[in-house]
C-alpha cells in the first residue's frame, strides 16, 4: 500500500453546504426526475459498499427466453424432456422464464460459434463450468444466485462472491497488461463520474456466460460499469468483446440488489467438497452404488 | 518433490537446533516495550489504516526446539539464511524435460516409488529470512509457553485424535511423504488433506491463526472499510470478512474459518473468532476453538500479527504467537486451486492401481 487515503474535510463540508442549498432551492419539476445522488465514502466518491445480488433469470441464459423441462433436454416423442442424467430433478430442475439481459435481444454469434453454443447447451451436464465448482468468470460471478460483497475503500476495490469463494481484486492502477490468464481475469477499475468503470481483460476461455452454453474465447474484454440508482440498487452493465466468437460488442444489463436483511453477510459455499463425489467418486476404494 | 522437500526441512531443523546450542542469550525476556511510539497512517474515521498487500515469508518456525533461545543473534541468523539460501541456489537446477522415467520400484530413496522429481525452487517462495519483533530476531513464532513450543495436548485430546488419526487438519501440510501414510489415507477424497481438497490452503495459511507454509503463495492483503476488514489469503483465494463491532452467529451456523467479529483496542484491531466447523480442526483442536487475534501497525511497513488460541478441550491452557508481517509491492494473483486439482485423481487412481497389482501379484 503505498497512497494513503487522503480524506478531506473541505470537499466534505463544500458538498454539504452545496447539498444544503440545493435542498432549500429545489422547486419540485414535474417533467424532470432528478438523478439520484448516493451516500459519498469518504473520498468523497459514490459508496458501492455493501451486499449485492442479482434477481433474474440471467444465470440459466442470458437471453431471453421461454421455460425449458430441463437445463440438459433430449428429444421426446412430442418435444424435449428433461435428459435421463437430471430427470429425477422434476420442476425443480427446469429452467424459469426470462426476458433475458442482452441488449437488443441476441446475442451476435458468428455462424460457427453459434453452433459451437448450441453444442455446449446439449453437452452442458459435462461442459458448464460451475456443474464442477470452477470460478465462474466475468461478468457472469454477479448474476449467480448468490450474494457477492463490495469491499470498497479510497485505496482499494475488491468484490468477494459466495459462490466458491470467488474474489476479485480491482486495481485503481493499471498495473499493465496480464502476466497470464486467469479465471476471474485482471480487473481495473476508474470512476467516470459516479461510474465506477472496470475493465477486464486476462480471462482464459474455461468460463462461460451462463447454464445455456453461451461462451466466449479467450479473447473477452468485459468493461462493466457499476451505478447507484437508488438506496438499494447498482445499475450494472457489461460491454462484451470477442471478435471470435462476436460479429460485434454487445451489452447485457440488470439491477443488482442490495440484500435487505438486517444480518446480511456471505457464507461459505466451498463447493469444490460437494463435487469431490462427481469428479472423484469413481476413484474412491469402495465406490458408492450408482 | 516430497523427498527433497523433507530433506531440506531436515536440514533446516538441523540447522536451528545448532544455532541454537550456540545462541548468545539475548536481551531480557521477550519485551513488548517498543522504543518510540509509532503513530501510524489512519483512515477518516481515526482508526489506523491496515490496509495493503502482506509478505509473511519467513524462515522462523512455529515452535522453536526444546531448550532452545527466544532470540537468535544476528550472527547465527545471518549464518542459518546463508545455509538456506545456498541450499535454494542448490535446488534452483532446471528440470530437465527430457528426463528419463525414475526407475520401477523407485530410485532408492524413501517412499515407494522413490523421488520421482517435482518443482525445483523455482516454484517455492518458503521465505528467507528470519523474522524480526521488537527488533529481536526471533527463534519461533509461539511467544507463550515461554519456551515457545505449543502447549502438549489433554489425555482426552490425545485421545480423540487417535480416533481420528486419518482425519485431516487445517494445519496440515500438503502431503506427507507419498505412499507412507496410515492405512486408509487414499481410500476416498475426504480422507486427504484440506489442502490438497483445495478447501483451506495447507499449514493453516489462511487461518486463523494465520500461519506462514513454508512453502509458497505468502500474501494476504487487507482491505477495510466502515463495517468490515477483509483477509484476503493468496493460498486457495480465501477471503475472511471480519465484521465490525458484530455479535458472533448463532452456534448452528460453522465455518470453515469460523466466524469473524472485530473490535478496536485503542489503535490494535481485535478479531475474535468461534463457530469453526468440525472439519477445520487446527492442531487436532474441536470445533469449540477460540481464536482472538490482534492487528496492529508497529512502523510504515509492518504490521504485527499476534494471536492466542484457545480450546480447554484441547489444551490445557491458551497459548499465543507472534510475527511481523512485511508490506509487500507484489499484487496477488489468482491460485485457482480446484481448477486445476489433477492432483486428487491422480493419487486416488494410483492408489487403486497399486491396491490393483498387490492383488494381482498375491494370486500369483
Amino acid at each position: 500500500m503505498s497512497k494513503r487515503s487522503e480524506y478531506s474535510m473541505k470537499t466534505m463540508t463544500a458538498a454539504a453546504v452545496a447539498a444544503a442549498v440545493l435542498t432549500m432551492a429545489a422547486v419540485p419539476v414535474a417533467a424532470q426526475t432528478p438523478a439520484y445522488r448516493a451516500p459519498r465514502a469518504p473520498d468523497g466518491k459514490p459508496d458501492l459498499n455493501g451486499i449485492w445480488q442479482a434477481l433474474n433469470e440471467a444465470n440459466y441464459d442470458i437471453e431471453a427466453h421461454v421455460a425449458r423441462p430441463a437445463m440438459a433436454v433430449r428429444p421426446g416423442p412430442y418435444g424435449p424432456v428433461p435428459a435421463a442424467s437430471v430427470l429425477a430433478l422434476g420442476a425443480a430442475g427446469a429452467v424459469p422464464p426470462g426476458l433475458g439481459v442482452v441488449e437488443g435481444g441476441e446475442i451476435p454469434y458468428k455462424p460457427e460459434a453459434l453452433a459451437k453454443k448450441k453444442e455446449n447447451q446439449q453437452h452442458w451436464l459435462e461442459a458448464d463450468p460451475e456443474i464442477k465448482c470452477y470460478l465462474p468468470g466475468v461478468p457472469r460471478a454477479n448474476y449467480m444466485p448468490y450474494p457477492f460483497q463490495i469491499l470498497q475503500s479510497p485505496s482499494a476495490f475488491v468484490i468477494v462472491y459466495e459462490y466458491a469463494g470467488a474474489v476479485r481484486n480491482v486495481f485503481l492502477t493499471d498495473p499493465g497488461p496480464p502476466p497470464v490468464d486467469s479465471w476471474m481475469g485482471q480487473s481495473v477499475g476508474h470512476w467516470e463520474k459516479d461510474t465506477f468503470v472496470v475493465d477486464v481483460k486476462g480471462m482464459s476461455d474455461q468460463t462461460w456466460f451462463d447454464r445455456a452454453g453461451n461462451f466466449h474465447s479467450d479473447a473477452l474484454h468485459v468493461v462493466e460499469r457499476y451505478t447507484r440508482t437508488s438506496p438499494d440498487v447498482i445499475s450494472y452493465e457489461a460491454t462484451i468483446e470477442d471478435p471470435n466468437v462476436f460479429t460485434r460488442p454487445w451489452k447485457m444489463s440488470m439491477p443488482l440488489y442490495r440484500r435487505q436483511e438486517k444480518n446480511a453477510m456471505l457464507l461459505d459455499f466451498k463447493c469444490p467438497e460437494f463435487v469431490e463425489e462427481l469428479i472423484y467418486g469413481q476413484w474412491r476404494k469402495k465406490p458408492l452404488s450408482k | 518433490m516430497r523427498n527433497r522437500i523433507v530433506s531440506r526441512m531436515g536440514a533446516m531443523a538441523i540447522a536451528i537446533a545448532v544455532a541454537c546450542l550456540t545462541v548468545v542469550p539475548a536481551p531480557g525476556q521477550v519485551s513488548k516495550a517498543s522504543p518510540k511510539p509509532y503513530s501510524p497512517p489512519r483512515l477518516p474515521d481515526g482508526h489506523p489504516d491496515l490496509q495493503g498487500t502482506y509478505d509473511v515469508a519467513t524462515l522462523t518456525p512455529v515452535e522453536r526446539a526444546i531448550g532452545s533461545k527466544a532470540v537468535l543473534t544476528p550472527e547465527d541468523a545471518a549464518r542459518l539464511e546463508k545455509d538456506v539460501a545456498a541450499l535454494k541456489d542448490k535446488n534452483n537446477e532446471a528440470i530437465k524435460g527430457d528426463r528419463p522415467a525414475p526407475p520401477k520400484g523407485g530410485d532408492g530413496s524413501v517412499g515407494p516409488a522413490g523421488n520421482v522429481g517435482g518443482y525445483n525452487t523455482f516454484w517455492l517462495d518458503p521465505g528467507s529470512k528470519y523474522n524480526v519483533v521488537d527488533g529481536q530476531i526471533r527463534a519461533s513464532i509461539v511467544v507463550d509457553p515461554p519456551d515457545g513450543r505449543v502447549p502438549p495436548v489433554t489425555a482426552a485430546a490425545r485421545q480423540r485424535m487417535a480416533a481420528l488419526r486419518a482425519r485431516p487438519t487445517s494445519d496440515a501440510l500438503e502431503s506427507r511423504d507419498p505412499g507412507l501414510e496410515p492405512p486408509g489415507s487414499y481410500d476416498d477424497p475426504e480422507r486427504r488433506p484440506l489442502g490438497e481438497r483445495c478447501l483451506l490452503g495447507f499449514a493453516s495459511t489462511s487461518g486463523p491463526p494465520a500461519l506462514p507454509d513454508y512453502f509458497y503463495n505468502n500474501l494476504h492483503q487487507i482491505v477495510q472499510t466502515k463495517d468490515a476488514v477483509m483477509i484476503l489469503t493468496e493460498m486457495v483465494h480465501d477471503a475472511r470478512i471480519v465484521r465490525m463491532n458484530a455479535q458472533h452467529l448463532p452456534k448452528t451456523i460453522r465455518r470453515w474459518m469460523g466466524d469473524s467479529v472485530g473490535r478496536w483496542e485503542g489503535d490494535t484491531l481485535v478479531v475474535d473468532t468461534t463457530n469453526f466447523n468440525d472439519k477445520t480442526r487446527f492442531r487436532g483442536s474441536t470445533e469449540n476453538l477460540h481464536v482472538v487475534e490482534r492487528f496492529s501497525r508497529v512502523d510504515a511497513r509492518t504490521l504485527l500479527y499476534r494471536f492466542t488460541i484457545e480450546d480447554p478441550d484441547t489444551w490445557d491452557r491458551p497459548w499465543t504467537g507472534e510475527y511481523a508481517w512485511p508490506l509487500t509491492d507484489e499484487p496477488i494473483f489468482e491460485y485457482a486451486c480446484h481448477e486445476a486439482n489433477y492432483a486428487m485423481g491422480n493419487i486416488l487412481r494410483g492408489a487403486r492401481l497399486r491396491e490393483n497389482e498387490e492383488a494381482a501379484k498375491s494370486k500369483k
